[in-house]
């Protein structure tokens, strides 16, 4: 009998969530790596600090 | 009358739709209150009937006085002076649950009441932990999470009369909840005690939550989501799917409280720790980092130190923390593999952990001086600096050799509050030390003085608290496993609990301290609200365009 077995679904889940938990990771790194968004978070790294006033 | 003048003068959508939803709601409680047989389900029916009723009353006098319509150009800060409030309240009732727990442990002769069975230890004990995280710790974070959201979004926030929906209806959440514990209503699973109708509340309450912060990130001005509201946005969305995967369960009946887990054996083990340790890392940890990326920068004057690293902790520490819970259940029928995947994953947290707390505590180069002239920014150095300890502690005790040695000790019960107290506690504190000037618009707290008491009270009952707890676990730990020459227990577990007395008064004195410490505060923060307040920030930046009158 063929088909689907535990060993093959657990395969998968393992290996491609390795991959796509990996993949998904390294994005997040090169995003926060990029040197182009470094002018961006420079400016966010201060938001807290702006004037705290009522109206929006 | 124009036509657009008259539909000014209509009750805005937002507070017709919650009218609507009370009014339903009000008369549903009142048909289950009536038709249920069990005396437990009526109760909670009296107290939905009371809620509703209350609210569906508060919409029609705020309609009929046209003082619900929100002004786009203001902050929504009502619904977070309201937050802070509760947030006091919480922590005094909830740690006052705590210290009488303690208090039944040290002597169990006086302080146990065999005409109050509601006072039982084990309804207590479920009562404090739950008033502390989610009454306490939950209000903090909604209110905090509003203020932080609208400020760092330029926006006010989304859903009209919605936010004070989530306020009170998360306040009945913890009132449904709380009052089943103590009449012995509970599904037994650690920190999802409450029965099925209670996670039903929570979700609405919840989805509502979810949906007014997306709706304030959706119009902000600002183009970036600030880095805090990325911890915020995680813990709403995680919560809601731990919360509705742990509960799901089918009740006896549809008027009954009482219902079973879907899952049973070990499947039901692994998805509670799932969800336990998970609501550690997503209720305890990540939104209380969102605090710190917004507080600490403020409160020191000084930019975050990394941003950089604040997205790289952000990302790490999600994609970890998920997978941790099987190091709840070593030595269990939990497959061995599950075990070491949770205990992996559990030490590879300490490299985010410790990113994230050498991040905090970085901001405040340049501003070390105040460490020792501000109270509130030393509050948050020493929650910072258990946040670090905390967070080292955890994978230690995760390691299966370590965790044979401190399971089901007092080194567990040590550990988690010097995370709650040291971290969660300390860095809250600090926060409404903050906004309570902010929101009433004074200049300061009415007294320093009352903030050093409390901290160096509670700071010194944290460390009673924690000491005494490692040094009862770990003897606890080894006398259950010392044996005779004969290959005997030496111990019989009597004789461990006897052994544990003394800590057990060292930890009643702690955590008494530690409720000190948070009476002072309310005191000094119902002393702020009443002092003559600063007029000049009264006045708004702009004159505002009045109002439309109400309807007449």
């Amino acid at each position: 009998m063929t088909g689907l077995v535990y060993e093959d679904v657990a395969r998968f889940a393992q290996q491609g969530g390795t991959i796509y938990f990996g993949l998904v990771f390294a994005a997040g790194l090169i995003y926060a790596l990029w040197p182009h968004h470094k002018e961006d978070f420079d400016r966010l790294a201060q938001l807290p600090l702006e004037e705290d006033r009522d109206d929006v | 009358m124009t036509e657009a003048q008259a539909r000014s003068d209509e009750a805005p959508f937002d507070a017709v739709v919650l009218y609507t939803f009370t009014g339903v709601a009000a008369l549903l409680s009142l048909l289950a209150t009536a038709f249920t047989k069990d005396p437990s389900f009526r109760f909670a029916g009296w107290t939905m009937l009371v809620a509703f009723l209350a609210g569906f009353l508060a919409l029609s006098v705020g309609m009929a006085s046209g003082r619900l319509r929100s002004d786009p150009t203001r902050y929504a800060d009502g619904v977070i002076r309201a937050g802070v409030i509760a947030t006091m309240f919480w922590a005094v009732a909830g740690l006052t649950a705590g210290v009488l727990a303690a208090a039944q442990l040290s002597w169990p002769g006086i302080f146990y009441f065999p005409d109050a069975p509601w006072l039982n230890f084990g309804r207590l004990r479920p009562l404090h932990t739950s008033a502390v995280i989610f009454a306490f710790g939950g209000n903090a974070l909604i209110c905090t999470s509003f203020y932080v959201v609208q400020r760092t979004c330029k926006a006010r926030l989304a859903g009209g009369v919605a936010p004070w929906f989530v306020f009170w209806g998360y306040q009945l959440f913890i009132v449904l909840a709380a009052t089943g514990y103590l009449a012995g209503i509970t599904q037994s699973k650690e920190y999802a005690e409450p029965e099925w109708y209670v996670d039903l509340w929570l979700t609405i309450v919840w989805v509502a939550y979810l949906l007014v912060f997306l709706g304030t990130i959706w119009k902000r001005k600002e183009p970036h989501i600030y880095v805090a509201n990325w911890f915020y946005l995680a813990f709403i969305v995680t919560i809601a799917i731990l919360h509705l995967v742990n509960n799901a369960a089918l009740p006896v009946g549809l008027l009954e409280a009482k219902s079973y887990s879907l899952y049973a054996g070990v499947q039901d083990a692994l998805i509670q720790w799932w969800y336990g340790h998970n609501a550690v890392a997503f209720f305890l940890t990540v939104p209380f980092l969102a605090m710190m990326y917004y507080f600490v920068p403020k409160r020191a004057e000084r930019p975050v130190y990394s941003y950089r690293l604040s997205i790289v902790h952000f990302w790490s520490l999600i994609f970890i923390y998920i997978w941790a819970g099987p190091h709840h259940l070593h030595y269990t029928a939990l497959p061995q593999w599950a075990q070491t995947l949770g205990m992996t994953f559990s030490i590879m947290l300490w490299m985010p952990s410790w990113g994230g707390m050498i991040n905090g505590f970085m901001t405040l180069s340049g501003a070390w001086d105040k460490v020792r002239t501000d109270p509130v920014i030393r509050m948050m150095v020493v929650a910072m600096a258990f946040y670090g300890m905390a967070t080292f502690e955890g994978p230690l005790m995760s390691i299966r050799a370590v965790n044979a040695l401190s399971h089901y000790t007092d080194w567990t019960v040590g550990h988690v509050h010097s995370g709650a107290l040291g971290w969660n506690g300390f860095i809250t504190f600090a926060c409404v030390y903050c906004l309570v000037p902010w929101l009433w618009k004074k200049e300061r707290m009415w007294s320093s003085a009352l903030i050093e008491w409390h901290f160096w009270i509670a700071t010194t009952g944290i460390l009673l608290y924690i000491s005494s707890m490692w040094v009862s676990g770990v003897m606890e730990g080894l006398m259950w496993r010392e044996y005779t020459p004969q290959g005997y227990l030496a111990n019989a577990f009597v004789e461990t609990v006897a052994a544990k007395h003394i800590p057990n008064i060292i930890r009643t004195l702690g955590g008494l301290m530690f409720l000190s410490g948070a009476l002072i505060m309310s005191y000094n923060v119902w002393r702020t609200i009443r002092m003559p307040g600063d007029v000049k920030a009264e006045l708004p930046a702009a004159a505002p365009a009045p109002l439309p009158a109400a309807a007449e």
